[in-house]
Formats: C-alpha cells, structure tokens, sequence
C-alpha cells in the first residue's frame, strides 16, 4: 500500500484523466448528499410547520378561556 | 297434484339467476367492444393517419434517397407502430370509465381476466391489425427491400398483440387520471423495448439474407407471456384506480 | 412468537421509535466506508495497465449500478408486500425507495458516460449495460410520474406497486434483449466489457465502496421511510407531540 503518485498535483492530474475521475467523484458526492440531506430538510419543514399549528390552537384555547 | 304445487313453488324461488359461463362473458364484450368501435369508425382511421403522416414526414427530415430510406425502413416502421399504438391506448378503458361500464364490469361475476383480454382483443383488431395490413404501404414508401414484406407484416403481426396487452396494463393505471395521456406513453415505452428489438430486427435480418424464425419465435413467446400475465396485472390495475 | 416483529411492522409508530437509534450508526459505518474506499481506490490502488487512471472511476460506477438494480427489486418487493398484507409501511418504503433509486441509476449513468470520454472518446456509446441502464432509468421516472399523478396517496401507491412488478418481470427481459441486441451490432473495435480478471489490490478498495453504497443506501431508505412516516401520520397524537418536543 502505497501512494500511488508523485506529487499533489499529479494527484489532481492523474496524468491527464484527472478532470474525468474527479468530474464523477464530485457528481456523486453531490448526488449522495442531495440524497442525505433532502429527507433531512423536508422532516424540518413538516416539523416546523406541525409545532406552527400546535402553537396556534393553543393560543386559540387560551383566547376562549378567557 | 296439489301434493306437488308446494314443492314447485319452492323450486321456483330458489331459482338461481342464470351465470352466463366464461365463454359467454367473454364474447358479449368481444362483440359489444367490437360494435362500439365499428360505430365510430372515424376514430379507428386515427391511427393508421398518423402512421402515414409521420411516414411522409421520414423523407422531408431526413432525406429522399432510397438507398437512405430503405436503411431506415424496418426500425422507423416499427418504431412509428409504436407509438401510435401508444397513442390510441388512452382510449383503451377511458370511454368505459367515463360512462360508469367499467364499474359495471367489475362488479360483474365473471373474471376480469377475459373481460379485459376481450377488450384488449378488440383494440388490436382496431389498431394493430390495420397497422400490420397497412406496412407494405409505408415499406413501399420508404423503399423497403423486397426481402422485407413479409418478415415486416409477420414481426407486426406477433408484436403488435404484445403492443396492445402490456399497453392495457399502463392503459389501466392511468385510467381514472385526467391527464393520462402522455403518463401512459411514459411507463409504458420502457417495457416496449424487448419488443422493438426483436420486431426490428427480424425484418433487418431477413433483409440481409439472414434466417429470422428466430426473433419471430422470441416474438411468439413476448406474445404467449403477455397474454398470460398482461390481462392479469390490467385486471389488477383496473381494480386499484377505479376502485381506490 | 417468531412472527411478532412482522405483525409489529404494521405499526409505522413501532417502526419509527424502534429504528431511531439505528440511524447514527448506520450514517457513521457508511460515511467511513464511503470516504475509505475512495481515497483507497483515488490514491493507493495501482494504476490500470490498459486504462490508466480513468479506472478509478469504477469504484463509484459499479457499486452505484449494483445499487441501481438492487433498488428496484427493492421497490418492487416492498410494494408488493404492501399489496398482499396491506402493509402501510411497506408501500412507505416503496414510495422512498424510487427516487433513491433513480439517483443512484443517474449517477450510474453519469459516471459511465464520463469514463466513456478517456476509453471509448466519446460521451456516449449505445453499449448495452449503458443502454440496460438507460431504460432503467426510465422505468424508475414511469414510477415515479405515476405515484406523482395520483391525488390519493393510498391509490397512488398500489398503482405505482403494480407498476414496479410489471417492471420486475420485464428487467431480466430487457436486460436479455439489449444483450442480445447488442452483440448484433456490435462494433469489432470495442472489446472494452469483456470481464477480465481483477488484481486484488484493485478489487479490495471496490469492496469496501460496494458494501459502503449498501449501507448509505439503507440509510437513506430509512430516513426517507421515516420522514414518509411522520407526514403521513401527522394528523396523530404521537406526531404531533413528537414536533412540539422538537
């Protein structure tokens, strides 16, 4: 197990097929965190939206207790 | 005699409502389908216009060389077959929907199963069978090589059936939908590629002098299949958007 | 007794509370799979003899097709449960599992073309795993444009199950067919598909993506499920107590 490269930048290179490998690992990490992050996102906004409500019917209650 | 009267009576009342078998059911919508159909005979033109006016639109594209052309022929042929039989699916259960008949049907004793291979039946000897009798006209037009006719109308004749039955089953989904139009041609396209490849290609080998029994076998076997499994999961489908 | 975690699934509740703690330890075993195997497979595994560098492109393409395929068996089997026992949590898993699915067939296809360009020199070749893939994809989207067309979300989710076995029994078929249509027209230059034998030090960093991609894709699954989950109950109690605790 070894570094397979001489520097950094033929690293980033890879002796000319760099901005393919790269272009496909940058793609899929995008993709991949699209697919994390969006259930994420949208359990907030129901989340968020469900405690709007709650706070709501409460304050309707305390309105017609009073 | 008055011995007897009582026990008639009771004969009488218990007897049951006739169930027409199988058979019979299946017929009544064979031929109640195939009048509906023959009523509007200006809609069965349909497809078959569309065919020959996508077919004149191939040269003005592309070009008027019948070396080009005749290349082209089999798979374009195929390929405009199947989307016209796409585009007269949406009708498929539509009309029946609409006028509360489907409700009817599945409410009716007899299986799914036939009511809908009847129906599907119907709209292959409405669609794909003029499509089938129809391609020596457009394989004249785009100078289909003379080996080509035969293999062309054979190929159509097993896979447009295939068109029709798998078309049911998407024809089916989309039924209660307003939109189903283009949803249709949507799920439905991917599971028209087996047939395509083969339909196409038994016409391109028989034209280059190759045997095609085999893809017009692969053909008759998409078609056994469909025929089994098709009406089933339509039948299925039909229960789920009517019903909910 | 053996079949009460089964009956238990029906209750998407028991489902959500049971698998709460599940999530950061899957999160924690893939995300280190993932970043693992590809700076294995990026810096430390061998340069191809034929290809070069652009190889490494494999370490994504193939587990995100192997993903692709799993996927839809996935799909399909979780829907047709939710058909035969009626299962709410089964077609939940359904509904979450297609546009998983059609991403992970979208990068699938996205990283072929791109390795195309250096191997093949061009961006896309009509070969017949890139073409499998590509019809896939389109079954993927039929499922997902049917599930969408539908208002009622139980109807749209039986259809859509329909849809995806229909689709199961016509995989293997296309997947024949586009073979076979393949070595048809085939072009005598492009051996490229043919398998070759793969050298360990390539082949372990692989491994590690692939089992890595497996373990991302249920996680995703999961908090797709779950996320499923809360929206469709967030009429109940326990949802509703769960966002004020928030």
């Amino acid at each position: 197990m070894k570094f397979q490269f001489e520097s950094l930048q033929g690293f980033l290179w890879m002796s000319g097929h760099g901005p393919y490998v790269w272009a496909c690992y940058v793609i899929t990490a995008l993709a991949l965190t699209y697919l994390l992050l969006s259930p994420v996102i949208k359990r907030r906004a129901l989340m968020a939206d469900l405690k709007r409500q709650a706070r709501v019917r409460e304050h309707e209650m305390r309105h017609q207790t009073s | 005699m008055s011995a007897r009267e009582p026990q008639e009576r009771v004969s009488l009342q218990a007897q049951p409502l006739a169930t027409p078998g199988i058979g019979a059911g299946f017929w009544a919508t064979l031929r109640r389908d195939v009048l509906i159909a023959f009523r509007h005979r200006g809609e069965m033109a349909n497809p078959i216009m569309f065919l020959l006016m996508v077919i004149t639109m191939v040269p003005l594209g592309i070009s008027p060389e019948s070396a080009v052309l005749a290349n082209l022929a089999p798979g374009m042929i195929w390929v405009v077959a199947l989307l016209a039989t796409l585009l007269s699916l949406d009708g498929l259960f539509r009309s029946d929907f609409e006028d509360g008949s489907l409700e009817q049907l599945l409410m009716s004793p007899q299986p799914l199963y036939f009511q809908v291979l009847a129906k599907v039946l119907v709209h292959w000897l409405v669609t794909g069978l003029p499509l089938t009798v129809m391609a020596p006209i457009l394989g004249v037009m785009l100078s289909l090589p003379s080996a080509g006719y035969g293999p062309l109308m054979a190929s159509l004749l097993l896979g447009t059936g295939c068109l029709s039955l798998i078309g049911a089953i998407g024809a089916a989904l989309t039924v209660a939908l307003r939109k189903g139009g283009i949803l249709i041609s949507l799920i439905i396209m991917p599971l028209y590629v087996p047939v395509l490849i083969f339909g196409a290609s038994a016409v391109t080998s028989a034209i280059d002098g190759f045997p095609m029994s085999g893809q017009l076998a692969v053909l008759g076997a998409f078609l056994a299949l469909s025929v089994i499994l098709a009406p089933l999961a339509a039948a299925g489908a039909l229960r789920i958007s009517v019903n909910g | 007794m053996a079949w009460q975690w089964f009956h238990r699934l029906g209750s998407p509740r028991w489902f959500f509370e049971k698998t709460n703690a599940w999530i950061p330890w899957l999160a924690a075993i893939s995300i280190s799979l993932l970043i693992v195997g590809a700076v294995w497979g990026l810096a430390f595994a061998p340069a191809d003899m034929k290809q070069g560098n652009s190889y490494r492109i494999i370490y994504i393409h193939v587990p995100a097709s192997f993903l692709a395929l799993a996927g839809y068996y996935t799909m399909a089997i979780s829907g047709a449960i939710g058909l035969i026992w009626k299962m709410k949590l089964a077609d939940m898993v359904m509904k979450s599992a297609a546009p998983i699915g059609a991403v992970l067939t979208f990068v699938a296809l996205i990283t072929g073309a791109v390795w195309g360009k250096p191997t093949w020199g061009t961006w896309w070749v009509w070969d017949a795993r890139i073409t499998s893939m590509l019809v896939l994809f389109f079954l993927y989207l039929g499922v997902i444009a049917l599930q969408e067309a539908y208002q009622n979300q139980d109807t749209a989710n039986k259809a859509s199950a329909i849809l995806a076995l229909v689709g199961t029994v016509n995989i293997p078929i296309i997947y024949k067919s586009v073979d076979w249509w393949y070595t048809l027209h085939q072009p005598a230059t492009i051996k490229f598909t043919s398998e070759s034998t793969i050298h360990p030090t390539m082949l372990y960093p692989l491994l590690v993506m692939v089992v890595g991609f497996y373990v991302f894709y249920a996680l995703v699954l999961l908090m797709r499920t779950r996320t499923e989950i809360l929206s469709r109950e967030k009429k109940t109690r326990w949802v509703q107590e769960l966002a004020v605790k928030t």
